[in-house]
């Protein structure tokens, strides 16, 4: 069997992507017929298999991160001798596809040399941040007995703190993370070696490969045990929506403030009419589209809340087109309900609902998902009281909208149940101060406690 | 008067004009495996795409924001490819610009050729006075206003594909069929950035800063 490895296809690289698998096991390869491809960044590339044979097992699974020198897989070579767990080690010889081992020229030691250094055990996860290898010499730690649960098997710099935590808890009945350390310690290797060689010039001649057979056994032992964790790419929508979050908080100075609002007369007019209004109008009524007509009324009061910033310029939006966040099955859409003052309560309702159906089965046109100037996002409808939103850049400002539900209040020193929720608004305070924050929420409170305006 | 002789490698720039996509894929797949039997120099080839958009091997489909019917209905094309980054979109007013560059002739690391590919971008648009740089972890050309150039590029035994596509007059309107959620930044072009310059001085001025970047010596053959 001749082991496959993830290439290093760059000095800078530590780790890439598998993307595909181009053969299944069992299937034979061609020398140099693309085996895999792999990912770094923006760049795909094609691995080609470095002898003929078949493929015998992927230790690998697509869209796996793993470090550079992972044995993704394995080959049989021609004689087709699966029997290879004890296949000498000479037929290793030349684990690197072609134009890798040309890559690795200026790096000088080739993979075999990784798996051959006497550390047993996942030494070959190869890539070591400079903090952990630096740990690791400041602490005379050899590498070999620290298990990596990184990415690939990588040690991370947790895995040191955890590893030297059980040391100095000396004879401590078997530290957790480490089941490597119940093994009698291998010769010691000097520390961090594998690693730091690899980086140097001149290239040491390799060491000879007698010890290729015993790696491979202990990482079968690895194999066995369940993973402690399972690694699996995120969606491009889950990346954008974490650039997205990122970004926003690193642009805004994020404040929230929470404002308690007597629901009271708008659920009992919701009451009276919700039977009627679903009847009417084929949707049922929420409390939404009342929050909503509150908002647009108090945005028009306090049109800084409905602006944007441009350096040091200040973009008041004429139109006040209002983004709703709508939870997806793995992630979130805004879709946004344009000039939403011009609407009423059964207008805005509609929209809702129109919105909200057609982000979840992803029908929406992409004009309906820009140029949104003020988002609400529904949270209560989750069962949350409050919480503290995130603004959707560039807006200002977003409104949180609480669950609904009676509570026992104070009214003239007695005791009444009132439908009560919290209306959370986080607000840019580069642009916006805490006054106004207040002020805007109070008008949003007022409009909705103080309801006239009728709904059929 | 003794011949100058360059000590640069040739790189041959193709000027193809307007080509659909899925012709200069052919072309570029024919190019790539000639240049890997070493028939001919790198290339450079030089596209304007009809309005198409196009998904990497890892783009998912829930990033692309319009329907393929929708797209169909807007006169966009849309293709699968096998290019590195996920979902992007092509059309009138952009320069595309595919090198068919051996990275063993010049440094076999990928992630150095897409730098190397950034900042020939870098240096071209300052030749026209725009401001670009690089942002972390987002590949690609960017200035304040927003990304001008988008980088994708595919690697088959060191030889390269696919490559870079810079916004000159772009509409761009159009990205907004792969803009998920709202979420991405803007996309900007040297038109919206106010910079007059026609397409032909742009592919002059990136053709100078790729011979710059890489150390080629560029040939042009009509």
């Amino acid at each position: 069997m001749i082991d496959v490895i993830m290439p290093q296809m760059g000095e800078s690289i530590v780790e890439g992507t598998l993307t595909k698998w181009l053969k299944k096991p069992g299937e034979s390869v061609e020398r140099d017929e693309p085996l895999f491809e792999i990912s770094t960044d923006k760049v795909d590339t094609e691995i080609p298999s470095p002898v003929a044979g078949t493929l015998g097992e992927i230790l690998v699974q697509e869209g796996t991160t793993v470090g550079i020198n992972t044995v993704v897989g394995r080959i049989s070579d021609g004689a087709g001798a699966p029997a290879a767990a004890a296949a000498p080690a000479p037929a290793a010889a030349p684990p690197t596809p072609a134009p890798v081992a040309a890559a690795a020229a200026p790096t000088p030691p080739q993979p075999a040399s990784v798996v051959a250094e006497p550390a047993p055990t996942e030494e070959t996860a190869g890539p070591l941040s400079p903090l952990v290898r630096k740990m690791a010499r400041e602490n005379n730690i050899d590498l070999s007995q620290v298990r990596g649960t990184g990415a690939g098997a990588r040690i991370t710099k947790q895995d040191l703190e955890a590893y030297l935590e059980a040391r100095t808890a000396a004879p401590a009945p078997a530290p957790p993370a480490s089941p490597v350390q119940a093994a009698p310690p291998p010769p010691p290797p000097p520390p961090a070696s594998a690693t730091v060689v690899q980086q140097q010039a001149p290239p040491p001649p390799p060491p000879p490969r007698t010890q290729a057979v015993a790696p491979v056994q202990e990482q079968a032992h690895f194999r066995g045990e369940a993973p402690a964790a399972r690694v699996e790419p995120m969606s491009v929508m889950r990346q954008k929506i974490a650039e997205h979050m990122v970004f926003s908080k690193r642009t805004s100075v994020h404040v929230t403030t929470v404002h308690k609002v007597d629901m009271t007369r708008i659920a009992k007019m919701r009451d009276r009419v919700k039977g009627e209004f679903q009847a009417r109008h084929g949707f049922s009524l929420t409390f939404l589209p009342f929050v909503m007509r509150a908002t647009t009324a108090a945005l028009q009061a306090f049109p800084l809340l409905n602006s944007s910033i441009d350096g040091t310029n200040i973009i008041y939006h004429r139109d006040i087109n209002l983004g709703m966040a709508v939870a997806l099955e793995n992630g979130l859409i805004v879709p946004v309900i344009r000039n939403a003052d011009e609407k009423n309560v059964v207008g805005l309702q509609r929209s809702i609902a129109d919105l909200a159906s057609r982000a979840r089965s992803r029908q929406l046109r992409p004009d309906e998902v820009q140029a949104g100037t003020f988002s609400i996002t529904n949270f209560g409808s989750f069962g949350s009281v409050f919480a503290t939103p995130v603004i959707n850049q560039p807006q200002v400002a977003i409104l949180g909208v609480g669950t609904v539900e009676k509570v026992p209040v104070v009214l003239d020193d007695a005791i009444a149940i009132r439908s009560v929720c919290y209306l959370a608004l986080t607000f840019d305070h580069r642009l916006i101060d805490g006054a106004l924050g207040d002020q805007f929420t109070q008008k949003v409170k007022t409009i909705l406690e103080n309801w006239s305006e009728e709904v059929l | 008067m003794p011949e100058v002789v360059s000590a640069a490698a040739l790189c041959e720039l193709r000027n193809l004009g307007r080509m659909r996509y899925a012709d200069a894929f052919a072309l570029q797949q024919q190019l790539v495996e000639r240049r890997k039997r070493g028939e001919i120099s790198d290339q450079l080839l030089i596209v304007e795409h009809p309005h198409v958009v196009t998904m990497g091997r890892n783009g998912h489909d829930e990033n692309l924001l319009a329907q393929p019917e929708l797209l169909e209905r807007a006169g966009v094309e849309f293709h699968r490819t096998d290019r590195g980054g996920d979902v992007t979109y092509h059309g009138p007013g952009q320069i595309v610009g595919y090198p068919i560059v051996d990275l063993r002739e010049w440094k076999r690391d990928v992630m150095a050729y897409v730098r190397a590919l950034e900042q020939v971008l870098i240096d071209a648009l300052a030749q026209f006075g725009i401001a670009a740089g690089r942002e972390a972890g987002a590949t690609g050309v960017w200035t304040e206003q927003g990304k001008i150039a988008a980088i994708g590029v595919h690697i088959s035994r060191w030889v390269t594909s696919h490559g870079f596509a810079l916004n000159v007059a772009t509409d761009l309107s159009y990205f907004r069929y792969i803009v998920p959620c709202g979420l991405t930044k803007p996309v900007t072009s040297l038109q919206a950035l106010g910079c007059r310059a026609d397409r032909d001085q742009v592919v002059a001025a990136l053709a100078r800063s790729f011979a710059r970047v890489f150390d080629r010596e560029m040939e042009t053959y009509d």
